[in-house]
């Protein structure tokens, strides 16, 4: 008895699939079956009213954070990978370059620890100002809302997003921008007329990548924003743990899916027109 | 004039650069100083007095944080070998074998980082509650395990495509038999990236909160969900120590990675 290659590699790859299947397929299903289903059974699209009626606020704050620190995001990553590509001062370069990955890796539950002492009204932040005279006592306010939140997501995706765009800027052809260069523009010019266009797929696909991540962080908004208004995220987590009511989570939660399917046509229409666009 | 233009650029710049140092390592240093502050109250700047005494309550053998380190090494690497059992074939099969519809498989195995996740956890614990599997080590290992997957079965196929497949022929040229050439030549020679992926899962397990939050509350108490409680407790130096504890390996990682995963293999990830 001997198997062909097409089988072997099935077998081989099935295992890995069926966790998938397991835990993200069958779940999936269930979410939308249950986002769909009404009180009595049957289609309905009852969880949507009551998820719109009561959360209506909090999909709008999460829209506004997550562009929001995406926006940021993809400025400070750009600065950061610019510099990295076209700086000169090789001090400034090297500094930089130890530096801005430090966060990678940092969960961020511990990203939000750190921003919730950092941003408080008596944080290592505010006391800073304070001792540099920029600011007196009483004028100290607390950060830890909607822009503490953006904060701790900026200050954790950049790295990961200037990681991918430096590597996308290493590689492309030095020529063209040192011609652009020996012709007098500035370097802030070169890297927006010259470089940035040709790099526009990657730092795309990693905001992408961010604006995904972003939706699906619940420690962040739990840890370092108030109750109200607060993310869908943690919503969802309110409505079962407090009500048991899956109907109306999984409702935002598909409301999350088509969010973050939005970024990504987006992002495929983008690709597509560019291939078109291509010679 | 030109010099005074030029001294002024590279002073703004390492203005710039001492904010931007600031803002990163500021809320790092928060996080060192408030695990070493014993009392520390408005109006001080800095902690009143300093002391180790919160070291060693998260470090006593009894403590709730040193079971919560074991807790969480023991599904981290429970979840390594789990990923890595299935992603080896995968990725062999993936990198190596005719495979019917590869992209598809490919971006299967990504899907489920590609959703927002708090909406599957919750439906997985439902059915784990169902299934009378909610809040044992035995359900976390899976959710961190199919999480973890993409990034083991991508690099694994990554590693065993970096292979020269001109020595695996080389070694059945000389009779061995397909089982020992993969076990004696592919395997050795794609370990390294297959250990950096094993690295990464057992970091990125290390790491889950959501999906921990919603499977094993509230008996499967990892270091995130301890973070988590001694935060909204209130206990701001437990929180800070068990995020220091954390904290640790991510850094070296980032520090170390490249040293594991060579350009080659890093070049081939997801292709």
């Amino acid at each position: 008895m001997s198997i062909s290659q097409r089988q072997l590699a099935l077998l081989l790859v099935a295992p890995g699939l069926a966790l998938v299947a397991a835990l993200f397929l069958y779940p999936l299903s269930f979410s939308l079956i249950s986002a769909f289903t009404g009180p009595q059974g049957g289609v309905s699209l009852d969880a949507f009213r009551k998820a719109w009626e009561f959360y209506s606020g909090d999909v709008l704050f999460t829209v506004v954070i997550v562009l929001a620190s995406c926006l940021f995001t993809g400025l400070a990553a750009i600065i950061i990978a610019g510099t990295l590509t076209l700086g000169e001062n090789r001090w400034i370069v090297g500094t930089l370059k130890a530096l801005y990955r430090w966060p990678l890796f940092i969960p961020f539950i511990v990203a939000a620890q750190c921003m919730r002492t950092f941003l408080a009204k008596n944080g290592l932040m505010n006391n800073s100002f304070v001792a540099l005279g920029l600011m007196e006592p009483l004028q100290t306010v607390s950060f830890l809302d909607w822009r503490g939140i953006i904060a701790t997501f900026v200050w954790k995706q950049t790295p990961f997003v200037a990681l991918l765009l430096a590597g996308a800027l290493a590689a492309i052809d030095r020529a063209m921008l040192e011609a652009g260069r020996n012709l007098g523009a500035s370097r802030l010019r070169v890297l927006v007329e010259l470089a940035l266009p040709q790099v526009m797929p990657q730092l795309l696909v990693a905001l992408v990548l961010s604006f995904v991540t972003m939706l699906s962080v619940l420690s962040v908004p739990m840890m370092v924003a108030g109750s109200q208004p607060t993310m869908l995220t943690v919503d969802m987590a309110f409505r079962i743990n407090s009500y048991g009511d899956y109907a109306t989570a999984n409702a935002l939660g598909v409301i999350t899916y088509l969010l973050s399917a939005g970024a990504a046509i987006i992002y495929l229409k983008r690709g597509m027109a560019a291939k078109e666009g291509a010679p | 004039m030109m010099r005074l233009a030029s001294s002024l650029r590279t002073a703004l710049a390492a203005f710039l650069l001492a904010a931007f140092a600031f803002v990163l390592i500021g809320p790092l240093a928060n996080l060192a100083l408030w695990s070493v502050a014993e009392r520390w109250y408005t109006p001080y700047k800095l902690p009143v007095t300093y002391g180790t005494r919160y070291w060693e309550q998260v470090f006593r053998p009894t403590g709730d944080a040193m079971a919560s380190l074991g807790t969480s090494v023991w599904i981290a690497v429970l979840t390594v070998v789990v990923a890595l059992t299935l992603s080896i074939p995968a990725g062999y099969a993936l990198a190596r074998l005719k495979l019917p519809a590869r992209a598809m498989f490919m971006v299967l195995f990504l899907l489920p980082q590609a959703f927002p996740s708090v909406a599957i956890y919750i439906n997985v614990a439902r059915v784990f509650y169902q299934l009378g599997i909610n809040g044992t080590v035995f359900a976390v290992v899976l959710v961190h395990a199919a999480h973890g997957l993409v990034y083991s079965v991508w690099i694994a196929a990554a590693a065993f495509g970096a292979v020269d497949k001109e020595l695996e022929l080389a070694a059945r040229n000389i009779g061995a038999s397909p089982l020992r050439t993969f076990f004696s030549v592919t395997l050795p020679l794609a370990a390294p990236g297959i250990i950096a992926s094993g690295i990464f899962v057992f970091l990125e397990s290390l790491d889950e909160f959501t999906g921990t939050f919603f499977v094993g509350v509230p008996q499967v108490m990892t270091l995130p969900l301890l973070l988590y409680n001694a935060a909204m407790g209130g206990n701001y130096q437990v929180a800070s120590i068990t995020a220091l504890i954390l904290l640790v390996p991510s850094v070296l990682f980032m520090l170390f990675i490249e040293r594991f995963l060579r350009a080659d293999v890093l070049a081939k990830v997801g292709a």
